[in-house]
């Protein structure tokens, strides 16, 4: 895995901020992250913690003005996306890196056909007719397990049930052979019988098509599930980064914590109430140079509200934001 | 699709009997009649004309010898202009008002149209400012005010239009210039504003989001995937604008002198002259319903989630 050859995609300190009447919001403030081949990256945090600007900001979708990437790279292949002119960034959208979104009900175009929207992607990127573009189509279709694809490619998204058009947005983003796969929030707007399904595709193909994933999601059991490694996010930040079985195993941030015990778990007889992260996440704005979790946190220093914890390797492959496990490392 | 229109058809024949019947009785409510004047008529002659005009019925019968007329087509005589019956004042005038108003709508639609994609596109730049603002300036500023300007500028000083007339005139279609261009200024300002803010909406969907994702062109983007959801509330605009428009406007056509229906509205009203505002009135709502018709087939084509069974 260290091996860096199989990695894809690089991001670097990337930095995100949306101007606003009352200040600037800093969306995403730093976040580094590296993906390798065939994995699945988790990026994990309450709403608003910049979990889906920062995927934004890998494809430069983020609407300007407000918004604005103000610092960073993300390499992808050598090249630095960020500074690509807006052409070379149109290839690389929906053909090497894709994205699938949080509703499906919303993001495919009501006025156009299930064909019309996945044809124009492979012919854009794929060096195809229209009709090899649609058996390929089709053929994706198949894959994704829509029934009967040949009939159903000419219906319209509004004959498609949540569950279904959310596979067709699948079908779409990995049309062209992706090498990374973004999943924004792919399973909250659906049923939780569905839910199950919708990840169980998105693991098997992109194992089966060998794309890297960096699937976003408020849901630790997705994570748990689905994740070989996993970032957790708060106020713009990174401030833990593990293995999945690590993470859930022991840990370090309390705010991973906070949000591991406050996962409802069937194993565990209880009559208590479920375990609350109190307080509200902060306001981006002007947020001061501290660590910005010190006010819902139990174990908050002195020095948690005087200065920012950095992300620091404290065991190989681990990296947390925390004053707690600084200091050891200071120690030794 | 096909019974669906049947059936659309159909359903005009009682909507329009009940904006008959209730325009029929509202008018007879209003005071005043026909014949009342500042000179009062003698008794007797009043009584021989209301007796020619049948109105010394019960108002019922007049109702009923009013629908009979009107099923076969007749609009009956005119209450006021003794020439000639309703019929021959609309059929003349009506003709020249769709003209002056099919034009200025497609002034109004290819504009705004345009103008308002462009504002949406140039969000917050002089584009768009410059645009809106123009588009408030033909939303505020009367017909009465533009159309006197522009014949100030442009037929008066400049020399290169006639102030007025029409087209069987001597100045021959020169005349529809000015009318139409005044006459489509509001227009044009609503379509750009319509066009603008839904254009702005569907710009910021998710649908939107997701063809950006797949790395389409923004022309790809703009045309295939935007303007057709962005069209729909300008569509249902133009359904009641195209009836407005076409059926005159009385201001248009005093400042221009267009032998148009728009002064039929404004007069017979004024003389009282019952059929002659009933005939203005059904014709207009014969246009509206079929305009309004018109405009849901339209969107059926539009929009694949809407059909007619």
């Amino acid at each position: 895995m260290e091996n860096n050859k199989d990695k894809v995609l690089e991001v670097k300190g990337l930095q995100t901020y949306f101007k606003t009447d009352s200040g600037v919001v800093k969306a995403v403030d730093g976040v580094s992250f590296d993906l390798y081949r065939g994995e699945t990256l988790g990026i994990v945090g309450e709403s608003g913690c910049g979990k889906s600007v920062t995927n934004l900001s890998i494809m430069k979708l983020i609407p300007s003005p407000p918004g604005k990437i103000v610092g960073g790279e993300v390499i992808f292949k050598g090249e630095n996306i960020i500074a690509l002119p807006e052409e070379r960034l149109r290839s690389i959208r929906g053909n090497s890196i894709s994205m699938i979104f949080q509703d499906p009900m919303t993001s495919l175009n009501p006025f156009l056909k299930i064909s019309t929207q996945m044809v124009e992607t492979i012919v854009l990127h794929q060096d195809m007719s229209k009709s090899e573009a649609k058996k390929k189509a089709i053929e994706m279709l198949t894959l994704v397990g829509i029934p009967a694809p040949e009939k159903r490619i000419d219906s319209y998204p509004h004959q498609f049930s949540g569950g279904m058009r959310q596979r067709v947005m699948i079908a779409m983003a990995l049309s062209c052979n992706a090498d990374v796969l973004i999943a924004d929030e792919p399973t909250t707007a659906l049923d939780v019988t569905i839910q199950a399904q919708i990840l169980e595709l998105i693991d098997e193909l992109s194992k089966k098509l060998n794309t890297a994933v960096i699937m976003i999601t408020h849901d630790l059991g997705v994570v748990a599930g689905m994740c070989d490694k996993v970032c957790v996010m708060y106020a713009g930040r990174i401030v833990e980064k593990a293995l999945t079985e690590d993470l859930f195993g022991k840990p370090f941030h309390p705010y991973t914590s906070g949000l591991i015990q406050s996962v409802p778990r069937l194993d565990h007889a209880t009559q208590e109430k479920l375990f609350s992260i109190e307080g509200q996440p902060p306001n981006l704005i002007d947020l001061p140079d501290c660590c910005p979790f010190h006010p819902r946190c139990h174990k908050a220093m002195d020095i948690c509200r005087s200065k920012y914890p950095k992300l620091t390797e404290v065991e190989p492959g681990r990296e947390v934001a925390c004053w707690l496990y600084m200091d050891k490392g200071e120690d030794k | 699709m096909t019974k669906y229109i049947i059936r659309r058809l159909l359903g005009m024949i009682p909507t329009l009997l009940i904006i008959i019947t209730i325009s029929f009785f509202i008018i007879r409510i209003a005071p005043g009649g026909p014949f009342d004047s500042e000179r009062s008529l003698p008794e007797q002659v009043l009584q021989n004309i209301e007796a020619k005009y049948h109105l010394d019925e019960p108002v019922i019968v007049q109702y009923g010898r009013y629908l009979f007329d009107v099923l076969r087509g007749d609009l009956g005589p005119s209450y006021r202009y003794q020439d000639h019956d309703v019929n021959f004042y609309i059929f003349t005038s009506l003709p020249n008002s769709i003209i002056l108003g099919i034009i200025a709508l497609t002034i109004a639609i290819v504009f705004g149209i345009s103008a308002g994609m462009l504002s949406a596109v140039r969000q917050n730049t002089w584009v768009d400012y410059t645009t809106m603002s123009f588009a408030i300036v033909g939303i505020s500023v009367p017909l009465f005010v533009i159309g006197p300007v522009l014949q100030w500028i442009f037929a008066m000083n400049l020399g290169w239009l006639p102030t007025s007339g029409w087209i069987d005139g001597d100045y021959g279609l020169k005349t529809l210039i000015l009318p139409s261009i005044t006459l489509s200024l509001g227009y044009f300002a609503n379509i750009a504003r319509l066009m603008r803010s839904s254009m702005l909406e569907t710009l910021r969907s998710d649908y939107i989001r997701t063809a950006k994702a797949k790395g389409l062109k923004n022309s790809v983007i703009l045309f295939k995937h935007t303007l057709k959801g962005a069209l729909l509330p300008v569509v249902s605009y133009l359904g009641p604008a195209f009836a407005g428009i076409i059926t005159g406007s009385v201001v248009v056509e005093q400042i221009f002198r267009v032998p148009g229906l728009g002064k039929f509205f404004v007069q017979s009203s004024f003389n009282r002259d019952y059929t002659l505002i009933m005939g203005v009135v059904i014709v207009y709502s014969v246009i509206l319903i079929i305009m309004n018709f018109i405009v849901d087939i339209i969107y059926s084509f539009l929009d694949p989630r809407i059909s007619y069974k």
